[in-house]
C-alpha cells in the first residue's frame, strides 16, 4: 500500500503543476475594473431594441443604442427581428422600441389605433423611396430609359430565362407590400414580374449587373447602404399624387414617399426611462445613416464600433437629442 | 443568452469539456471535443458557438425525454403508431419558416421559441428510428423472453432496449443533426448563436463571414456525432463485461500508468505492454484529472485572459485562420471562382430551363387541374400499386383546398428536375466512391460538410453564378440533396458481394459493363432508396428556393412569415408543401418497396 500512497502524491504533484499553470496568464478580472454598470444605469435600467434585417436599421438601433448605453446608462439589448414580430414584441412587452418602421398602415390600425398598445415616436428625419432602378451602366448608355414611357422600347434588352419573352421586372423582399404586378398592367408594359425573393437576391443581381454590364431591372429602395457601393439610377414612374394608389387593383403611379418613423411600446413610453426621450428627440439624414451602414457593410466594422465612430465625429447632433 | 462565458471563461469551459468528453466517450473524442471548442475561439465565434451547442443539446436531450417514450410506446401498440405517424409527417415535411411567427408570439422572442422550433423538428426522427429499432428486434428473441416468464416491463428493459440501443443512437444522432439544422431559421426570432451570424453576414452579403460561421455549425456537428457514437459503443463494451479499453487518459503513458496504484491496473493481456485501467482505476484517473480541471474554471472567473477568449489575430500562423482572415480569403477564392465560370454557369442554366423546366412546367401547370390530379393518380399507381392511391388522393384534394394548385405545380416541377439532377451526380459521384477507397476518403468530408452546413452561407455565390431563377432554387436544391443521394448509392455499390464482382471480371467484363450491367442492377435497392431521400431533401428546399427567385409555395411562406396580412396564405402554401411531401415520400415508399427487391 505504500508504493500506491507514493504514486498517487506524483499524480497530485503532476495535477498541482497543472494547476500552477492554469494560474499563469493575464491580470486579474476583479482589479481590472470591469464593473462599468456604475451610476445612472439603475435610472435606465433595460433598453430592448428590435432590429429588423436590413442594415440602415442596424445603424438606427446602434446609434440609439450606443448613446442610450454611454450617455444614460442603459442596459441594451439588440433582439433580431422581422418586423411583424417586432410588432408583437411590443405588444407583449418583450420589445421596447421599434426605431425605423416603414408604414404598415396595417399593424399601425392593429396596435396604435386599435389596441393601442405602441405609441408613435416622431419621424426619424430619413425619408424611404420605393421604385424600379437600373444599373448605372445602363443610365449612360441608355439616357432615356430613366422615364417610364419608354421601358417597352427596351423590353427586349430585359429577357431572361423567367420572363417567358417578356422583358423582366425583377421583384423584391417578401417583406415589403408591391404594387409592380398591377403597375405592369395599368401602364400596359411589355414586362413579367419576375419574384426575387430577398433582399440579397435583388443586391446580388445589381452587383452582378454593374460588373457584367448586363440589364436589370428591379424594385429597389433607399436609404439602403448598397448606394454607398453602386448609385443605381431611378425610372421615373409617373408622379405620384395624393389617393393615387388607393386601389391596388388600379394603381397607376410611383411609390409614396415615406416618411420612416419610430415606434415605442406604450409600457415602456409611460415607464419614465429617459431612453424614451433620446427615441422621441433621434433624427438624422438619409446621409447620416448611409455613413453608418457602409462601415457596418463595406468596412466590415461591428455595428457597435461603426455607432461609435460616426457619434465621436457628430457630438452636436448627439447632444441635441439628449435634451 | 444563458452562455456559460458568462459563468466561466473559456479556459474552464475548454477544460471542462474535455473532462467530461473524456469521462464518456474516451481520450479521442476528449481531444476532438478540445479542438472544435477551442476552434471556436480561434474564428471568433466563442459565445455564438457556445450557444448553438447549448441549444442543441438542450433541444436533443428533450427530445430524448420525450421520444423515446413515444418511439417505445409506438413500437409496442399499432393503434399509438398510427395515430402519431401523421402528426410527425407534418412535423418534419412543414416548412418551419410557416409557423415561425405564431411560435413567437407563444413563446416570446428568444431561446425558448429557439428551443421549441427545433425541438419540432428534431423530435420525429428520433422517434421513428427508436420505434424502427425496437420492432426491429428478432421474434424469436422476443419469444425466447417470454417463455422464461419475463413480464413486459423486463423484456422491454432487458431485452428489447439494450438490443435496440446502436439504433437508438443514431435516432439520436440523425436528431442532433436536425436540431443544428434549424439554427439559422431559430436566428430568424433572435434565437441566439451561430445562425444569427450566418443571418447578419447574408443581409451585407459577406459571404466568407456566413461560411466561417457555417463551418463553425459542421465542426460543432462533427463534434457531437463523433462524441456520442464513441459514448454509447464505450457503454456497449462496459455492459458486456468488459472493461472499457479506450481507458487510456490523454495525458497518460506507461509512466503515468506504472505509477498508478495496484488495484488501477491490470493486465491487459497477451500482445499488451502496457497494463489496463481496471473501473477503480479509472475512478481515480478521473478523479484526479477533475482537480486541474476545476482549478482551470476556477481561475478562469478570475483571469481576464482565462475568461475572454484572447484576440489571436496578431499572432503567426494562427492568424490566417481567425474568424476575419478566413472571411477574407473565403470571399477571395468565391468572387475569383464566379467569375472563373459565370459564362458556364449562364449556359448550363439556360440549357436545363429552356430544355426541361420551362416544358415540364408548361406541361404540369397550364394543364386543367383535374387532368393532371387523374395523371398524378395514375403515376402513382404505376410506381407504387395500389396502396398509394389513397393517400395521394387525398393529398391532391388537400392542395386543391388551398387554392394554390397552379403554384404547387410549379413547385413539383422544380422539385422534379432537381431530382433527376441530384440522382444524375449521385449516381456518377457514388459509383466512384462505392468503387475507389480513395474518391470515398476525398469526397465524404465534402458532402459531410454540405450536409450540415446552413445553406444561407452559398445562396449569394448561387445567385451570383445564375442570378435570380427557378435554376438559382434548383442549384441551392441539389446542393442540399446531393450529399444523402451520394452516400446511398456509395454504400449500396461498396455492398454489392465481392464474389459477384470477381465472377464478373473472371468473365472479362470491361469496366463499363461491370458498372452498367452488375453494380448498378444488384445496387437498386439503395438507388430506389437514394431517389427517395433525395426528392425529400430537395422538397425541403423549396422555401430556401423562395429566397433565390424560386417564386411558388416557397415564395408565398417566406412573405407570409415576412408580412403579417400574408400569414393565411403563407400557411396554406406550408400546408400544400406538407401534403405534396407526404404524397410524393408515399409514392417514392411503397414504389421502393416494390421494384427494391
Amino acid at each position: 500500500m505504500a508504493r500506491g500512497t507514493r504514486r498517487i502524491t506524483t499524480v497530485v504533484v503532476a495535477a498541482g503543476m497543472a494547476l500552477g499553470l492554469a494560474a499563469c496568464g493575464g491580470g486579474n478580472i476583479n482589479s481590472s475594473g470591469s464593473s462599468s454598470a456604475a451610476g445612472s444605469s439603475a435610472k435606465c435600467g433595460d433598453l430592448r431594441i428590435a432590429v429588423n434585417p436590413w442594415t440602415g436599421y442596424v445603424s438606427n438601433a446602434h446609434v440609439i443604442g450606443y448613446v442610450a448605453k454611454t450617455k444614460l446608462g442603459c442596459n441594451v439589448t439588440y433582439p433580431e427581428l422581422k418586423e411583424e414580430v417586432s410588432w408583437q414584441g411590443m405588444a407583449s412587452g418583450s420589445i421596447d422600441t421599434v426605431v425605423e418602421n416603414w408604414g404598415h398602415p396595417d399593424l399601425v390600425k392593429k396596435y396604435i389605433t386599435d389596441q393601442k398598445v405602441v405609441v408613435d415616436a416622431g419621424p426619424t428625419g430619413n425619408q424611404g423611396i420605393i421604385g424600379w432602378y437600373v444599373p448605372p451602366w445602363m443610365a449612360q448608355k441608355y439616357p432615356d430609359i430613366t422615364d417610364w414611357n419608354n421601358l417597352n422600347k427596351y423590353a427586349d434588352l430585359f429577357k431572361t430565362s423567367e420572363s417567358g419573352g417578356k422583358g423582366q421586372l425583377l421583384d423584391g423582399d417578401p417583406s415589403y407590400v408591391t404594387n409592380d404586378e398591377a403597375l405592369v398592367t395599368n401602364l400596359n408594359l411589355n414586362f413579367k414580374v419576375v419574384t426575387g425573393g430577398s433582399e440579397a437576391a435583388l443586391i446580388t443581381s445589381f452587383r452582378q449587373a454593374e460588373k457584367n454590364k448586363t440589364p436589370l431591372l428591379a424594385y429597389f429602395y433607399e436609404p439602403q447602404w448598397f448606394f454607398s457601393e453602386t448609385k443605381l439610377v431611378k425610372v421615373n414612374l409617373p408622379k405620384w399624387t395624393q389617393g393615387c394608389d388607393d386601389d391596388p387593383k388600379k394603381v397607376n403611379c410611383d411609390y409614396p414617399p415615406y416618411t420612416l418613423n419610430k415606434l415605442v411600446a406604450k409600457k415602456f413610453a409611460d415607464s419614465g426611462s429617459p431612453a424614451v426621450n433620446l427615441i422621441k428627440n433621434f433624427t438624422w439624414t438619409n446621409d447620416d445613416q448611409n455613413k453608418v451602414s457602409e462601415m457596418i457593410a463595406n468596412q466590415n466594422l461591428s455595428p457597435d464600433d461603426a455607432a461609435k465612430k460616426w457619434v465621436e465625429a457628430n457630438q452636436d447632433k448627439v447632444n441635441a437629442w439628449l435634451k | 443568452m444563458f452562455t456559460p462565458g458568462n459563468l466561466l471563461g473559456w479556459f474552464g469551459v475548454v477544460a471542462l469539456f474535455g473532462w467530461v468528453s473524456y469521462a464518456f466517450a474516451g481520450w479521442r473524442p476528449s481531444l476532438l471535443v478540445t479542438s472544435v471548442t477551442l476552434l471556436l475561439g480561434v474564428f471568433g465565434l466563442w459565445t455564438e458557438g457556445l450557444d448553438t451547442l447549448i441549444i442543441t443539446v438542450f433541444s436533443v436531450v428533450i427530445s430524448i425525454v420525450i421520444g423515446l417514450p413515444l418511439g417505445i410506446a409506438m413500437a409496442r401498440s399499432r393503434r399509438v403508431s398510427g395515430f402519431v405517424t401523421p402528426v410527425l409527417d407534418v412535423m418534419q415535411t412543414m416548412p418551419s419558416f410557416a409557423y415561425l411567427a405564431p411560435v413567437a408570439m407563444l413563446f416570446g422572442i428568444g431561446p425558448a421559441t429557439a428551443v421549441v422550433l427545433t425541438l419540432i423538428y428534431a423530435l420525429p426522427p428520433l422517434v421513428r428510428i427508436t420505434e424502427h429499432g425496437i420492432r426491429s428486434v428478432s421474434a424469436n428473441t422476443i419469444e425466447a423472453g417470454r417463455s422464461l416468464g419475463v413480464t413486459r416491463g423486463q423484456l422491454l428493459r432487458q431485452v428489447q432496449l439494450p438490443m435496440a440501443k446502436r439504433t437508438i443512437v443514431v435516432g439520436i444522432n440523425q436528431s442532433t443533426m436536425a436540431a443544428l439544422s434549424m439554427a439559422t431559421i431559430a436566428a430568424l426570432v433572435n434565437g441566439p448563436g451561430l445562425g444569427r451570424t450566418v443571418v447578419d453576414a447574408l443581409q451585407v452579403l459577406n459571404v466568407g463571414k456566413a461560411a466561417v460561421a457555417g463551418l463553425a455549425i459542421v465542426a460543432i456537428a462533427i463534434m457531437l456525432d463523433r462524441t456520442t457514437t464513441a459514448a454509447s459503443e464505450r457503454t456497449e463494451k462496459s455492459t458486456q463485461g468488459k472493461v472499457a479499453s479506450v481507458g487510456y487518459p490523454g495525458l497518460s503513458s506507461k509512466v503515468m500508468l506504472e505509477h498508478l496504484p495496484r488495484w488501477a491496473t491490470e493486465d491487459a493481456g497477451r500482445g499488451f505492454e502496457l497494463p489496463r485501467l481496471t473501473r477503480a482505476g479509472r475512478r481515480l484517473v478521473l478523479g484526479v484529472l477533475l482537480v486541474p480541471v476545476l482549478a482551470a474554471a476556477y481561475y478562469s472567473t478570475l483571469y481576464l485572459q482565462l475568461a475572454t477568449f484572447p484576440d489571436l489575430s496578431e499572432v503567426p500562423a494562427i492568424r490566417e485562420i481567425t474568424g476575419s482572415a478566413l472571411a477574407g480569403h473565403i470571399n477571395t477564392v468565391t468572387t475569383a471562382f464566379v467569375d472563373a465560370v459565370s459564362g458556364a454557369s449562364e449556359a448550363f442554366k439556360n440549357f436545363v430551363t429552356y430544355g426541361f423546366l420551362n416544358p415540364l412546367q408548361s406541361l404540369l401547370a397550364t394543364s386543367p387541374w383535374w387532368t393532371m390530379a387523374l395523371v398524378i393518380a395514375a403515376v402513382a399507381v404505376i410506381l407504387g400499386g395500389r396502396r398509394p392511391l389513397l393517400i395521394t388522393l387525398v393529398c391532391e384534394a388537400v392542395i386543391l383546398g388551398t387554392g394554390l394548385w397552379n403554384e404547387a405545380m410549379v413547385t413539383l416541377t422544380m422539385t422534379l428536375v432537381a431530382t433527376v439532377l441530384v440522382m444524375i451526380v449521385a449516381v456518377i459521384v457514388g459509383v466512384g466512391m462505392g468503387r475507389s477507397r480513395i474518391v470515398d476518403i476525398v469526397v465524404r468530408p465534402l458532402l459531410d460538410g454540405f450536409q450540415t452546413i446552413p445553406p444561407f452561407v452559398y445562396l449569394v455565390p448561387a445567385l451570383a453564378l445564375f442570378a435570380s431563377s427557378r435554376f438559382t432554387a434548383i442549384a441551392a436544391a441539389m446542393l442540399y440533396g446531393i450529399p444523402i443521394a451520394t452516400k446511398l448509392v456509395a454504400d449500396g455499390i461498396h455492398g454489392v458481394s465481392a464474389t459477384t464482382v470477381e465472377a464478373a471480371r473472371s468473365t472479362g467484363s470491361t469496366t463499363w459493363q461491370m458498372i452498367s450491367k452488375v453494380q448498378l442492377p444488384m445496387a437498386r435497392e439503395a438507388l430506389v432508396l437514394a431517389t427517395n431521400q433525395g426528392l425529400l431533401y430537395v422538397l425541403s428546399m423549396v422555401v430556401i428556393g423562395g429566397m433565390v427567385g424560386g417564386g411558388s409555395l416557397g415564395y408565398l411562406i417566406v412573405q407570409g412569415f415576412s408580412q403579417g396580412q400574408l400569414f393565411g396564405k403563407g400557411l396554406a402554401a406550408g400546408i400544400a408543401i406538407t401534403a405534396m411531401g407526404v404524397m410524393l415520400d408515399r409514392i417514392a415508399r411503397y414504389a421502393a418497396e416494390r421494384y427494391g427487391r
